[in-house]
C-alpha cells in the first residue's frame, strides 16, 4: 500500500512537473546568454569557411570536385563517414530516445552500427575498384548505361531529397527551439552555408566539414559524458544505481506504464527503465526497420560516394574500420548522455521543451557545465548547440554533393550529353546541380515548416534498401543480373516503400487526431482551474514560480491539442484517402526489401542482355583484384 | 603507356586457378560472416520482445542481461570487422596483387 500512495504522489508531480522555463524566452538559451551561443556558432562557421576557402583553390575538375582526388585517407575518409552519417538525428534524438524511454532507445542506436558490417564486407571495396563517382557508375558498368544511370539518378535523388527533408525541417526546428531565430531563417542559415561548402570546395571542403563536425562530436560528447560520470566515481553499476533510484526516472516509467504502474515499487519502476518495452512496441515493426537499416546504409548514396575519395579498396576498408570504431563508441557514449539527462534534468522538463526529447543533450550540458543561471552553463550549451549546428550542415552538404552528382554526372554527361564534355563543363554542371538541389532543399524545408517528417529518414532507408542495394549487389555478385533486372527491381522496390509508408500509420488521419485529442481538451479546463488554485494558495516566492509554470504547462497542452484538431479541420481522410491506416507497420522494409529482390530476379531471367552477361568476368575480376582501378590524383 | 589503356585477358584470369581459390576463400568466409551478423542482431529485438523475462535478470545491480545482450552487439560488431580486415589485409590482399601483378604483365606482352 505503501508503494501504491508513493506512486500516486509521484503521478501528481508529474502532472505538475516544473515546465518550460525556456519556452517563453524563444528557445532554450535565455536571451542574455545568446552571445555565447552566437559567438560559438561563427567560431564553427568560420572555421569551416576557411577550410571550404582552401578547397576551393583545388576543386578544378570533376575528380576534385566528386572525389577530392581520390587523395583522402582511410582514417580521414572514416571520419568523414562519421561525419556524414552521425545526423541530429543520432546526436539528439538517440540520446533523447534513452532519457525518455531508457533500454528502448539504447536498443534503437544498435542497428545504425550493424549497418556498416553490410557496407564492409560487401560493399565498399567492390565499389571502390569498380566505381567512379556515382551509384549510377557501379550500375552502369555492365547494365546498359544510359538506362542504368537514368534509374540510379531518380533513386538517388529520391533517396537523398527525403534524406534532406528530414534534415532541414529538423535543423530548422532545432536551431530555433535552441536560440529562438525564426524557423525560415534557420533553414535559409543552413542552406546557404551548405551551399557554400559544396559549391566552392566540392568534396574537398564536404570532407573537412564533415571531419570537423565529427571531432567535435565526439569531443563534445566524451566531455559531457566525463562530468557526468564523474560523480559516481567512474562506476558502472554506481551510474546505473543512481539512474534507477532517481525520482524523476520512477516518475517517467510510472508514466509511461500507465495502470500497471500502480503495483509496483518504486525500486521495480527504476529498473524497469533499464528493461526493454517502454518505447519499442511491435517487434515486426523493429525487424522492420532493423532491415531498412542493415541493407539501407549500404545504398545510402551519400554513403556509397565516400569510397570514391580514397586511393584504393584498402583504404576504403580502413575507412570503415575507423568508422565503425567512431560511430560505436558514440552510441556507447549516448547511453551516458542520454540517463545523464533523464537523472539530472529530468524526463518531464525534456520532453516540455520538445515532445521528442531532442532537447536531452544540450540541456544536459547546461546542466553539468552549472545550471541555467551560470555563465558556464550556458557557455557548454552554446558549445553543443553550435555542435549540433555543424551536424546538421554536414550531413545536409553531403546528401546534396550526392544527388548534385548523380544530376550532373548520370543524367546531363552520361545520358544527355553521352559523356563528351570537357572535365570544366563537367564542373560546371556539377555546381549548377549543387545550386538547383539546394534551393529546392531550401523551398522543401520551408514548406513542410511544422508538418511531422521523422518518418522520412526511415523512409530514406528503407528505399535505399529496397530499390538501391539490391540493384547493386546482384549487379556485383550475380552473374545473371542485368539491366530489366536493375530497372524493374529499383522501380519496383522504392514505389512499394513509398506506397506502403502512404498507406501506414505515419501519415495523419483526421479522425484519429480528433478522437486523440478530444479527451485531452476535456480534461483540460479541470486542470487549469486546479493548477490556478494552486497557484493561489501559494506565499512562498521560490514554490510560485513552479506552481505558475505547472499553470502555464496545463495552458500549453490545451493549446497543443486544439492546434493538433484545428490542423485536421473539416477533413476526414489522410493525404492518400483513407480514415485508417491500411497495415499496422510503420517501417515497410520487410515487404519491400524482399520486393525489391524478387524483381531484380525476375527482370533479370525473363530478359536478355549480351553487355550485361559479357562484361560479368571482367566486372568479376575487377572488383575483386583492383585491376584499373582509379588512381588517386597526383598534385 | 597509362596502365589503364592495356588490354586485360578478363577470362583468362576469370579462369586462372588462383583467383578461382581467391574468390572461394573470400565467398565463403564473407557471406558466412555477414550471416552470423544478421543473425547476432535480430536476436536483439526479438528477445527484447518475446525473452523479456530473460532480458530482466539481473547481473551486477542494476546491470541485466538485456544491457550486456546490447553492449555484446557492438563487440561482435568490431570483432567482425577486425576479424575480417585481419584476413583481408594479410591473405586477401596479397593474393589480389598477385593476380594483378601477373595479369599487368601478360597484358603488356600482348600489347608489346
Amino acid at each position: 500500500m505503501k508503494a501504491r500512495h508513493r506512486v500516486h504522489m509521484v503521478l501528481a508531480g508529474a502532472l505538475l512537473a516544473p515546465g518550460t522555463i525556456f519556452a517563453q524566452a524563444g528557445g532554450a538559451v535565455a536571451t542574455e546568454f545568446r552571445w555565447l551561443t552566437f559567438t560559438a556558432f561563427g567560431a564553427i562557421i568560420a572555421l569551416t569557411m576557411f577550410v571550404t576557402w582552401l578547397a576551393a583553390r583545388r576543386v578544378k575538375d570533376a575528380s576534385q570536385f566528386y572525389a577530392a582526388g581520390r587523395s583522402v585517407s582511410g582514417i580521414q575518409n572514416g571520419w568523414a563517414i562519421a561525419g556524414d552519417y552521425l545526423s541530429a538525428a543520432s546526436f539528439l534524438g538517440i540520446a533523447g530516445l534513452i532519457s525518455l524511454y531508457g533500454y528502448d532507445g539504447f536498443m534503437y542506436s544498435v542497428g545504425w552500427l550493424v549497418a556498416y558490417i553490410t557496407v564492409l564486407l560487401l560493399i565498399a571495396e567492390p565499389c571502390r575498384n569498380i566505381g567512379k563517382y556515382t551509384l549510377g557508375d557501379i550500375l552502369a558498368f555492365r547494365n546498359h548505361p544510359k538506362k542504368a544511370r537514368t534509374v540510379a539518378a531518380i533513386s538517388t535523388i529520391t533517396v537523398s531529397i527525403f534524406y534532406l527533408t528530414a534534415q532541414m525541417v529538423g535543423g530548422g526546428v532545432l536551431v530555433k527551439t535552441l536560440i529562438g531565430i525564426d524557423y525560415e531563417v534557420s533553414v535559409i542559415a543552413v542552406g546557404v552555408l551548405m551551399l557554400a561548402y559544396v559549391i566552392f570546395g566540392g568534396m574537398v571542403a564536404t570532407t573537412w566539414v564533415q571531419i570537423i563536425k565529427a571531432v567535435l562530436l565526439v569531443t563534445a560528447s566524451l566531455l559531457l559524458v566525463f562530468f557526468t560520470w564523474l560523480p559516481y566515481g567512474f562506476s558502472l553499476p554506481g551510474f546505473l544505481e543512481a539512474a534507477v533510484g532517481d525520482p524523476k526516472v520512477q516518475m517517467q516509467v510510472a508514466k509511461l506504464l500507465g495502470d500497471p504502474a500502480a503495483t509496483m515499487s518504486a525500486a521495480e519502476l527504476g529498473q524497469r527503465f533499464l528493461e526493454p518495452g517502454l518505447y519499442l512496441k511491435n517487434p515486426i515493426d523493429q525487424i522492420s526497420l532493423g532491415l531498412a537499416l542493415v541493407l539501407g546504409t549500404a545504398g545510402m548514396p551519400h554513403i556509397l560516394m565516400r569510397f570514391f575519395t580514397v586511393p584504393t579498396a584498402r583504404d576504403a576498408r580502413t575507412s570503415v574500420l575507423w568508422a565503425m570504431g567512431i560511430i560505436g563508441g558514440f552510441y556507447i557514449l549516448t547511453l551516458f548522455l542520454g540517463l545523464g539527462a533523464a537523472i539530472n534534468v529530468g524526463a518531464g522538463k525534456i520532453s516540455a521543451i520538445d515532445a521528442g526529447g531532442n532537447m536531452a543533450g544540450p540541456l544536459l550540458a547546461q546542466y553539468v557545465g552549472g545550471g541555467a543561471d551560470s555563465v558556464l552553463g550556458n557557455l557548454f550549451l552554446a558549445f553543443v548547440a553550435a555542435v549540433a549546428f555543424a551536424t546538421i550542415v554536414a550531413v545536409v552538404a553531403g546528401l546534396v554533393l550526392a544527388s548534385a552528382s548523380a544530376m550532373s554526372h548520370d543524367i546531363w554527361v552520361g545520358v544527355i550529353k553521352g559523356d563528351r564534355t570537357t572535365p570544366g563543363e563537367e564542373v560546371r554542371a556539377a555546381r549548377i546541380s549543387s545550386l538547383i538541389v539546394g534551393v529546392v532543399a531550401i523551398v522543401i524545408g520551408i514548406a513542410a515548416k511544422g508538418q511531422n517528417v521523422a518518418h522520412l529518414v526511415a523512409l530514406a532507408f528503407a528505399v535505399a534498401a529496397s530499390s538501391n542495394l539490391p540493384a547493386v549487389l546482384l549487379t556485383l555478385y550475380w552473374r545473371k543480373c542485368n539491366t530489366a533486372g536493375i530497372v524493374l527491381g529499383m522501380t519496383v522496390g522504392a514505389l512499394s516503400a513509398i506506397a506502403l509508408v502512404m498507406v501506414s500509420p505515419n501519415m495523419t488521419y483526421p479522425n484519429a487526431v480528433r478522437a486523440q485529442n478530444q479527451p485531452v481538451i476535456a480534461a483540460a479546463p479541470a486542470k487549469i482551474a486546479a493548477a490556478e488554485a494552486n497557484l493561489a494558495a501559494i506565499i512562498n516566492d521560490a514554490e510560485r514560480a513552479s506552481a505558475q509554470n505547472a499553470l502555464d504547462n496545463a495552458k500549453a497542452v490545451l493549446a497543443t491539442a486544439q492546434a493538433k484538431i484545428a490542423a485536421v479541420e473539416g477533413q476526414t481522410t489522410s493525404m492518400v484517402g483513407l480514415e485508417a491506416p491500411l497495415m499496422s507497420l510503420r517501417n515497410p522494409g520487410i515487404i519491400s526489401i524482399p520486393l525489391g529482390f524478387l524483381c531484380v530476379f525476375l527482370g533479370s531471367l525473363a530478359y536478355r542482355d549480351k553487355r550485361a552477361d559479357e562484361m560479368w568476368e571482367e566486372l568479376y575480376v575487377r572488383q575483386n583484384t583492383g585491376i584499373h582501378a582509379e588512381g588517386a590524383v597526383a598534385h | 603507356m597509362d596502365a589503364r589503356t592495356r588490354t586485360v585477358n578478363w577470362a583468362a584470369v576469370n579462369a586462372d586457378p588462383r583467383f578461382r581459390e581467391l574468390h572461394r576463400r573470400k565467398s565463403r568466409f564473407l557471406w558466412g560472416l555477414m550471416a552470423f551478423s544478421v543473425l547476432y542482431y535480430f536476436l536483439l529485438p526479438l528477445g527484447a520482445a518475446y525473452a523479456t523475462e530473460l532480458f530482466k535478470v539481473k547481473l551486477w545491480g542494476p546491470v541485466n542481461v538485456g544491457l550486456v545482450f546490447a553492449w555484446s552487439q557492438f563487440l561482435v560488431a568490431w570483432g567482425i570487422a577486425f576479424i575480417y580486415a585481419r584476413r583481408a589485409n594479410g591473405e586477401f590482399d596479397a593474393l589480389a596483387a598477385q593476380i594483378n601483378r601477373d595479369a599487368m604483365a601478360k597484358a603488356t606482352r600482348s600489347a608489346a
